[in-house]
This record gives C-alpha cells, structure tokens and sequence, in this order.
C-alpha cells in the first residue's frame, strides 16, 4: 500500500526533520521502503517549508508525490501552498494554534504548538507532537517504529521531552478520533 | 558489517567515495551539492584525510590533480557554474592522465540558473567542455543506492585508467533520501605503479602508463603540454601529438564494451525507453504500471563512453523514447547510432517527467 505524506509549515518548525523520521522509521524500523524528498527553494528559509514521504511495502519508483492522502499542515501559509488543495479521501492533521483555515477532506486538529508550549514548555517540539499524532491517527508507520527513530534524530539530552511530546499527540489524536 | 541507512544521495555519494579510499577533497560548496563537502568535511577528518575548502572551483580541481599525484585518492564535487570554472583543469587531469573523481549535481543552467532545480544540462558539457580531443567516463546514478555504488566504481575506473571520472548525478536523486545498505567493503582498485626504469609516459598495450608518485624517488615532470614519453614539453611534433592524443582516447574508447554499465528490459520490445539519471525512475514506474505490455527499457548508469553495441541489443526495436532533462542532448548521440525513430521527450525548470508525460508520448508513438 503506498502512502504519500506531505509535511508543510515555516522555516523553523522542523518540517524536514519530521518528514526525514518518518521516512527513518519505516526503512529503518518496519522494513519497508521510504523516498523523502523536500522543497529546497529560498522560499523554504522562513517561508513555506514543505517535505514530502512516500511508504510503500514494495520498492518505490517514481519519486514524486503526486497526490498526497495524507497532509500534516503546522501553518496558515502552509495550509494556502500546499493544503488547500486536499480533497477526496485524503486525510489532514492541522495545528489549529497556527493553521486557520479548513480543507475540504477529512480532518484532525491537533493543538501542536500550544501543547509543547503550555504543557511541554517548549515550541520547537511541535513538530515531534504532530508526528506522534501522524502515526497513531494513519497507523503509516508503527508506534515503538517512530519512537527509535525520533531517538536516533534528536539531540542528545533531548529525548525524554521528545518522547514526551510524541506520546502527547498519540493523546491528542486518538482523542480527537473518538469524537 | 554490512549496515542499512536512510541516507540522502549526496551523502551516500561522500560514504561511497570514503569506501573507496577517498582521502581527499578539494573544492567549493554550491548548491546542491554542498551536502556533499560538508559530509567530506566531517568525515575525512576522522579517518587521516584532508578537506580543503578552495578559494574557488579551479583551485579545488586544482588541488585535487595536486592531490592525486601524491599517491591520493582524491575527489571535488560542484553544479554547473563550478563545473565550467573546472573544464580547464578537467583538460589538465585528462592531459596528465591524473586519476580523480568530479561530481556534478546538475542544476538547472546556462549560468546560475536554478540553483535548487534539477537538470541534466551539462551531460555534453562533460564530455566536450574543456579543449582539444579527448574521451571521459561519466557515470549517472538513479537512486541513492548508486549515489554511494556508482562513486566507488568512479575512483576505481579512474585508478585503472587514469583520467578524471564523472559522477553526472542531479538535484534529484542528490537530494531524495531512501534506503542505502552500506556493504562491509567494497572492491576498491589501485593505480598500477611505473616500473623503476620505465619512462614515466610509456604506456603498454593497456594504454595506461605507470604511475610515478610524487615523492616515491621519481623526478617526473608533469604539464599539460604535449609531451614526450618521458614528460618533456614536445609541442611541435605533428607525430607525437597525433599519437600522444590517439592513445589518451583509445585508452577510454577501446575499453567502453568491457567498462560499460547498464540495466536492458524486455530486449524484445518494438518501443524502447532509453533514461539515465532520475527520469529512469518515472521510465521505471511506467513500465511496472505496463508490465506485459512489451516496452523495453536501457538505462545507463554510464553514459560516457557511449556503448553504441547496447542499442543493438535490442533487436525488433523500432522507436526509441528518450526522456531527458534537457533539450535531447543524449537522444542526439542515440539517432548518430540507430536506423529507428528517436523520439527525444524533454523536460527543463526541475519538474521530472511524470508517468503520465510518459504514457501520453507512448500512446503517440504507437
């Protein structure tokens, strides 16, 4: 079954860091293939970042998403460039801190940026909180398979609040789900 | 231990290079290579190898031929403004029959270009660029795999015969990350030592001269001069220039049958996709989605010297479809060989050909 994901906010957030664990955990950790790929233009430096993730349980070929099924949007001009045009049977997680808008598929707000913040005290792990979500809300990779990879990516003396914050959005999204 | 990573191509590339024996770089981060000498950087340190950060791109290929006649391995990587401040000294190396490694992450060009984009603009460009006659090896990765496996066969071609070897990669597949399984080692080749006694120039039936190292007791002049077979500027005689610059492409051209790399899909086929580098990948998919359909497929993982006896393999073939990411500059060299139809399909601003780019040229030609 191939997925493809596509990660999108602003420079900063660590959008690639996210897509590039992901794509670590499921080669890695489940066996299966995985091509990260990311938009390398000056617009990526405080603009709108985006990274991409195809999982497949054969070799992938083409390279490219196309049509992503699954989007984690952390920005409102992320949402604008590479979320709005989410339809069908795609399925989104948005940071409803930052993102304002709604798409016209299925979706899951996760508080990303507000959590780290208030309950987490730190920002920058907002992004471990929606791939934590991801993977409890898809299933795309396993849970014990994102957690090595996250401890394999962090810095050292960063783990526990790592671990921390992708426990949390496993929180948020399977409450989120039961709604 | 044979180990697995999720590695981005150009990384892969710098660890493929370190198998190899690579212990030296020289050269100027551009994008988007620059993944690259920052992986060279950080590793070369830690394994007895020297990183140098050149003021410019002629001196970092500059100090890599330096480099090599020490006995070193010794690579630069760049894109194309850096590729043609280098086709000057690419001349030096092919002249001096100096082993190196050159990469060129293509980018979109003429001039700066799309830094961030993808193209495989400068696939003539490595084999014409620099002065006068010559022959080169270039090899093109489509997958992370063959960033890091494609290098390694680089220094060894470039050992065994001695002149410059290209990896012609591009920002595609330098800046996906995928699966890479790092082997405990590789086959990792060296330059045949000159015989004490012999003239340093003097080649054998091989074609490849001896290699007499700096500091291991030859007193051997190198220049980029026509030369005798002792290394003595000898640029007035029409006989030995004659032969001098035959022997430097024959060396190259006689060995393309034995050197060549390749994968060859249903050699049966009528309509035959040729590809090197990341439009193999959409090439790849087209034919999985197809399968049974009986389209064939050649994609070269070296593209220079150019193995004419390939295109014969395919038999019944009468319609060769070559997606590039220039204006043909490949399906031109495939037209000088066949007597079907080359329908050159190209693609330039970055995007790679879609399956449905593809399938659309199919339809057309059948």
């Amino acid at each position: 079954m191939r997925h493809e994901v596509r990660f999108s906010g602003f420079g900063g957030q660590g959008i690639i860091l996210a897509a590039v664990i992901l794509g670590r955990a499921a080669v890695m950790y489940d066996n299966k293939y995985a091509v990260q790929t990311q938009v390398y233009g000056p617009e990526a430096r405080g603009g709108a970042s985006m990274s991409a993730v195809i999982i497949d349980d054969e070799p992938i070929l083409y390279p490219k998403v196309a049509t992503p099924d699954i989007y984690v949007i952390m920005s409102q001009e992320g949402f604008e460039k590479y979320g709005a045009a989410a339809c069908g049977e795609a399925e989104m997680l948005l940071d409803n801190t930052l993102v304002h808008s709604r798409p016209a598929c299925r979706y899951i707000e996760i508080p990303a940026t507000r959590e780290a913040r208030e309950t987490l005290g730190r920002d920058i792990v907002a992004n471990i909180i929606m791939l934590g979500a991801l993977v409890a809300a898809t299933g795309v990779v396993s849970r014990t398979s994102i957690e090595k990879a996250i401890l394999d990516s962090v810095p050292k003396g960063t783990e526990s609040l790592n671990i921390k914050a992708m426990k949390r959005g496993f929180e948020l999204a399977e409450v989120e789900s039961n709604r | 231990m044979t180990r697995t990573e999720f590695m981005q191509g150009n990384t892969a590339c710098a660890e493929g290079a370190l198998a190899a024996g690579c212990r030296f770089f020289g050269g100027y981060p551009i994008t988007p290579s620059t993944e690259i000498a920052e992986h060279m950087a950080l590793r070369l340190s830690k394994t007895g190898g020297v990183f140098i950060q050149m003021e410019d791109e002629i001196a970092g290929i500059a100090a890599v031929i330096g480099a090599s006649w020490t006995g070193t391995k010794a690579m630069t990587a760049t894109s194309g403004p850096g590729f043609s401040l280098m086709m000057e000294n690419i001349g030096y190396a092919i002249m001096t029959e100096t082993p190196c490694v050159i990469v060129n992450i293509q980018r979109g060009g003429p001039s700066t270009g799309q830094p961030t984009m993808s193209a495989q603009g400068d696939m003539l460009q490595c084999r014409f660029g620099s002065h006068g006659d010559y022959s080169v090896i270039a090899l093109c990765p489509a997958s992370v795999q063959e960033m890091f496996d494609l290098t390694v066969d680089a220094f060894n071609l470039a050992e065994r015969f001695r002149v410059p070897v290209f990896l012609m990669a591009d920002e595609i597949i330098g800046h996906m990350r995928e699966r890479l399984i790092i082997p405990d080692s590789v086959v990792s080749e060296q330059r045949i030592p000159l015989e004490p006694g012999t003239l340093p120039f003097k080649a054998g039936e091989d074609l490849v001269p001896g290699f007499p190292t700096f500091g291991k007791g030859y007193g051997v002049h190198v220049t980029g001069l026509t030369h005798d077979e002792r290394g003595y500027p000898c640029a007035t005689s029409p006989k030995l220039h004659e032969d001098l610059v035959k022997r430097l492409v024959a060396k190259v051209e006689g060995a393309r049958d034995s050197i060549t790399s390749c994968d060859i899909i249903n050699p049966e086929a009528e309509t035959v996709f040729i590809s090197y580098g990341a439009p193999s990948r959409t090439v790849q998919q087209v034919l999985h989605d197809h399968s049974g359909d009986g389209i064939g497929h050649l994609r070269l993982k070296m593209v220079w010297p150019f193995a004419e006896s390939l295109l014969a393999r395919f038999k019944n073939a009468q319609t060769f479809i070559v997606p590039e990411q220039n204006l043909g500059q490949i399906s031109r060299e495939i037209e000088r060989h066949v007597d079907g139809e080359v329908i050159s399909v190209p693609k330039l601003g970055g995007d790679l050909h879609t399956p449905d780019d593809l399938y659309k040229v199919l339809e057309d030609a059948r």
